[in-house]
C-alpha cells in the first residue's frame, strides 16, 4: 500500500517509492538523499509536533510534516 | 605562477576547519560579487602564490541557493585550478553527491576524506585506495581536526593543478545514459570538450541558462526536446529527478566494497537526541541551555568584563591618566576634549561591547559546533514559521538581546531570502543589552522600580515581532513560496577549543570592523555637535548645535508625551549606541556622569515625564531605527540600501505609531478626556488591526525574487 511519510509512525522503516512535487522544495529533498529506493527511517516528532526526524543514508534529517507528504513511501 | 584552488563540501563536514588549518593566519574575508555570501581567500600555509578559496558550505550544485550558484559560477568561469573536495567520511554517500558533480566541471579534483579517525574509532574502514581508482581522482584521508593528511592533500592539490587533468565523470546506467550520449552528440563540437558532460546534464535537466548559451538550430532543439520527454515517460519521472537518482545510483556502485561500516550500534548521536529532542524534556533542556547562555553572557562573566571595560577601564581609569597627563604637560581644553571625550570615548564605545559579546560568541560557538544549533531550529520551527520567520531565526533574536549587530549578521544561517529578510528587519524589536539602561532608567525614575517593566519591554519586543511578521507576510513583499525547510541535523560532537575560539575571534573582529567604525565616526559626530555651537566656540552641551536640532524635532513628538528638546537629542545620540540615552540624559540635566541606570536624573525625569509618556519613551525607543552599528549591519545583509531604509522606516513608523496608540488611549482611559489625538490614535490602531486580520494576498508567485 502506498502511504506517504508523513503517515508513518516514529521507529519504522520504510522505503521511497517516489517523490512528488516540483521546483526548489523537490530538488532540496532529492539531493539531501531522498531518492527512489532509499531506506528512511522515522526517529521523532518535535516537541511542538512539527517537524519530523528521519534517518536516511546513515545520518539524520529533518523535513516538515507538510513536506514529507510529497513523498510516497512502501513496505514497512 | 600564482595557482588558485578552491575548497569545495557540504555544511558541517569540516570545511572550515580544514580551511583553517590550511591556510593559518592568511586569510581575509570578502563578499561575493552581488550576493550576501561571505567569500574567504587565504594562501596555502607556506606557498604564498597558491590562493585557496573556500566556497560556501553547499550540498549540491542546483542553482537555487544564492550559495549554489556563486559556487557554481566560480567554478564554471575556470577561476579554479583545481578543486578539493571535502567529504565526511562517517556521511560517504550524501557527501558524495555534490563530488559527482563537481566530477563534471573539467577540472581536477582531489577528494579529501574527512573524519577518517571517526569512522575508524566507530570501528569502520573505508578503502581510500580503492575509492581513488573507482573514481578516477586522487583521495587522501585527512582530519581536519587533528591536522593529520593536510600536507599531503596540499602537495596533491597542487600537483593536480599543475597537471591540469580533470577526473573522468561518472557514467549512469540505462535509458538516462543513453539520453546523455544523444545530447552529447548533439552539443559535440558547440562546447569544451571537457564541459561537454556538464552540459549535456543541464540541458537533460532543462536549465534555461545553459540551454541559452548554447547554440542548438531548432531542429536540434527539438530531439533534445524529445530525448528529454522520452526518457522522462520511460521511466515515469522527471529530469532533475533521475539525474540526483542516478547519481546516488552512482554512488552506491562508487562506494560498494570499499566501505566496511560499524554494524549495530545505535549511535551516540541518537542516543543523545533521544533525550534533547524527546517530546517533553526538549523545551526545557532548551530554556536551561538559553538560560545559561544569557547567564554567562549577560548577567556575570560577559557583563562583568564589560562594565569593567566601561566603568573603569574606558570610564575612570584612562580618561583619568590621559586628562591628567595633557593637563600638566598645559594642553589646550577643547584638545583635552578631543582627545578624552571625543576619540578616547569612541574607542571605548566600540571595545566596551567586546568583552560580553566575545562571551556570547564562544557560547554561540559552542552551540553551532556541537550541533545543538540545528536542534534548536528543528525543535521551534512550528512557533516561529507562522510569523513567516525559521526556526533557526529564534539565534539570531536571542543573539539580539546582546546585540543586534551580531544577531543581525546571524541571520546567515536562514537559507531562505524571505524568511532571512524577516528577520532582518525584526530582530532588533528585542531588547538588546544596550537598551538594558533606558528600561532601568524609566522603570526607577518612573515607577519606583517596579518588576514588570523589564518583562514587559521584551513582551513588546516579542510582540513587535509576531504581529510583524504575520502583519508583513501578508504584504506582497514577503508573500510567495514558503521556504524548504529541509535540514541536516549533523552528528553531535565535542567543539575543539581551537575551532570555537577561531569562530569567536571571526566574529569579534567583524563587530570592531563593521561596526567599529560607524560607532566611531557617530559618536566622534556627537561629540561635535553637542560640544560646540554654531560658531564652533566650545559651549556646554545645552547651548551645543545638538540642543538646537533636539528643539527643531522636539515639536514631533509632542503627540507621544515627550515634545521635550532632551529627549529628543537623547534619542539622536541613541542613534550612536542606545545606552548614550541615559548618558545624554545625564549631561543634559547638568551631570557630568551618571551611573547606568542614571539614578542621579530621576528627580528631573519625573518632572518632566508623566508615567504614560516615559513608558511611551521607552517603547519607541525599543522600536525604533537600531544604532547606526545595527543599520550598517542591517545594510550588509540586505545588500541593498532601498530594504535597509524600507526596514529602518517600518521599525521607526511602528515605533512611533504604538508609542502615539499608548500615549493617547493611555490618557484617554485614564480620564485625560477624548480629543483629536485620541480620534487619531483610535483611526491608526483601526488601520493596524485591518492589516493584521486582513485575509493573506492570493499570490501564486513570489514577487520578491531576488
Amino acid at each position: 500500500m502506498i502511504k506517504s511519510l508523513r503517515q508513518i509512525t516514529c521507529g519504522q522503516t520504510v522505503t521511497v517509492s517516489r517523490v512528488q512535487g516540483e521546483g526548489a522544495l523537490k530538488r532540496r529533498m532529492m539531493d539531501m538523499g531522498i531518492t527512489k529506493g532509499c531506506r528512511i527511517t522515522v526517529q521523532r516528532v518535535a516537541p511542538l509536533g512539527d517537524p519530523i526526524e528521519v534517518m536516511l543514508r546513515g545520518y539524520a534529517l529533518t523535513l516538515r510534516k507538510a513536506d514529507a507528504e510529497a513523498i510516497l513511501v512502501e513496505g514497512t | 605562477m600564482p595557482i588558485t584552488l578552491a575548497l569545495a563540501g557540504n555544511p558541517n563536514c569540516g570545511k572550515t576547519t580544514l580551511f583553517n588549518a590550511l591556510t593559518g593566519s592568511t586569510q581575509h574575508v570578502g563578499n561575493w560579487p552581488g550576493v550576501t555570501v561571505e567569500k574567504k581567500e587565504g594562501s596555502l600555509k607556506g606557498k604564498r602564490d597558491v590562493t585557496l578559496v573556500d566556497l560556501p558550505g553547499i550540498y549540491s550544485l542546483s542553482p537555487y541557493s544564492p550559495e549554489e550558484r556563486v559556487s557554481r559560477t566560480f567554478l564554471l568561469n575556470n577561476n579554479a585550478g583545481a578543486v578539493i573536495s571535502i567529504v565526511d567520511a562517517s556521511n560517504l554517500e550524501r557527501n558524495l553527491l555534490l563530488t559527482t558533480q563537481l566530477l563534471e566541471l573539467g577540472i581536477p579534483i582531489v577528494v579529501a576524506l574527512n573524519m577518517m579517525d571517526v569512522v575508524e574509532k566507530n570501528g569502520g574502514h573505508i578503502d581510500a585506495a580503492a575509492l581513488s581508482r573507482r573514481i578516477g581522482c586522487p583521495v587522501v584521508p585527512i582530519s581536519a581536526l587533528k591536522g593529520k593528511g593536510l600536507k599531503e592533500l596540499g602537495d596533491t592539490a597542487l600537483s593536480a593543478a599543475k597537471g591540469g587533468i580533470a577526473p573522468p565523470p561518472l557514467a549512469f546506467d540505462g535509458e538516462v545514459e543513453t539520453a546523455l550520449q544523444t545530447i552529447q552528440g548533439l552539443i559535440h563540437g558547440l562546447v569544451a570538450p571537457a564541459r561537454e558532460r556538464w552540459v549535456a546534464i543541464k540541458l537533460f535537466e532543462r536549465d534555461e541558462d545553459i540551454l541559452s548559451q548554447t547554440a542548438l538550430d531548432p531542429q536540434q532543439r527539438e530531439v533534445l526536446a524529445n530525448t528529454i520527454a522520452a526518457c522522462e515517460s520511460s521511466l515515469d519521472d522527471d529530469a532533475v529527478s533521475l539525474i540526483t537518482d542516478q547519481r546516488y545510483r552512482a554512488i552506491a556502485h562508487l562506494t560498494e566494497g570499499c566501505i566496511a561500516r560499524a554494524q549495530g550500534r545505535p549511535s551516540i548521536s541518537d542516543s543523545i537526541d533521544k533525550v534533547v529532542t524527546n517530546r517533553y524534556l526538549a523545551l526545557p533542556i532548551f530554556a536551561v541551555i538559553m538560560f545559561l547562555v544569557y547567564f554567562l553572557s549577560v548577567t556575570t562573566i560577559g557583563s562583568m568584563a564589560t562594565d569593567w571595560v566601561n566603568d573603569s577601564l574606558f570610564g575612570e581609569f584612562l580618561p583619568g591618566a590621559l586628562t591628567g597627563w595633557l593637563e600638566s604637560i598645559h594642553c589646550a581644553d577643547w584638545l583635552i576634549s578631543l582627545l578624552v571625550d571625543g576619540i578616547l570615548a569612541g574607542i571605548g564605545a566600540v571595545l566596551g561591547f567586546l568583552p560580553q559579546m566575545l562571551v556570547l560568541f564562544f557560547l554561540l560557538a559552542v552551540l553551532e559546533d556541537s550541533g545543538y544549533m540545528a536542534r534548536i531550529a528543528f525543535i521551534l520551527d512550528r512557533l516561529f514559521r507562522r510569523f513567516g520567520l525559521s526556526g533557526k531565526s529564534f539565534i539570531p533574536m536571542l543573539i539580539g538581546t546582546g546585540c543586534g549587530v551580531p544577531g543581525i549578521m546571524a541571520s546567515r544561517t536562514i537559507e531562505s531570502p524571505a524568511d532571512r529578510r524577516m528577520t532582518v528587519m525584526t530582530t532588533t524589536f528585542i531588547p538588546c543589552s544596550a537598551k538594558l539602561p533606558i528600561i532601568a532608567l524609566i522603570a526607577g525614575a518612573l515607577f519606583g522600580g517596579a518588576w514588570w517593566v523589564a518583562p514587559s519591554a521584551y513582551f513588546v519586543g516579542i510582540a513587535a515581532i509576531i504581529l510583524s511578521g504575520i502583519l508583513l507576510k501578508k504584504t506582497k513583499l514577503f508573500a510567495g513560496e514558503a521556504a524548504p525547510f529541509v535540514m541536516e541535523l549533523p552528528a553531535y560532537h565535542l567543539p575543539g577549543l581551537k575551532g570555537v575560539l577561531v569562530h569567536m575571534w571571526e566574529r569579534g573582529k567583524s563587530f570592531v570592523k563593521k561596526a567599529g567604525t560607524i560607532i566611531f565616526l557617530a559618536s566622534g559626530l556627537v561629540w561635535l555637535l553637542s560640544s560646540f555651537n554654531w560658531r564652533f566656540e566650545m559651549v556646554e552641551e545645552t547651548q551645543s548645535m545638538l540642543a538646537d536640532i533636539g528643539g527643531v524635532i522636539a515639536p514631533l513628538f509632542a503627540p507621544l508625551g515627550f515634545g521635550d528638546w532632551r529627549a529628543a537629542v537623547a534619542m539622536v545620540t541613541g542613534l550612536v549606541a542606545k545606552e548614550n540615552v541615559v548618558s545624554t540624559f545625564g549631561i543634559l540635566y547638568g551631570f557630568a556622569e551618571v551611573a547606568e541606570d542614571g539614578a542621579e536624573i530621576w528627580a528631573n525625569l519625573q518632572a518632566a515625564f508623566s508615567p504614560l509618556a516615559a513608558y511611551g519613551f521607552l517603547v519607541f525607543n525599543l522600536l525604533c531605527a537600531p544604532c547606526f552599528a545595527a543599520i550598517g549591519a542591517m545594510k550588509r545583509e540586505f545588500g541593498s540600501a532601498r530594504w535597509t531604509l524600507f526596514a529602518v522606516g517600518y521599525q521607526t513608523g511602528l515605533a512611533y505609531t504604538t508609542s502615539f496608540c499608548i500615549y493617547q488611549l493611555g490618557t484617554w482611559i485614564s480620564g485625560g478626556g477624548f480629543g483629536l489625538g485620541t480620534a487619531a490614535s483610535l483611526v491608526v490602531l483601526a488601520g493596524f488591526l485591518y492589516l493584521l486580520l486582513r485575509p493573506a494576498r492570493r499570490t501564486p508567485q513570489s514577487l520578491a525574487t531576488t
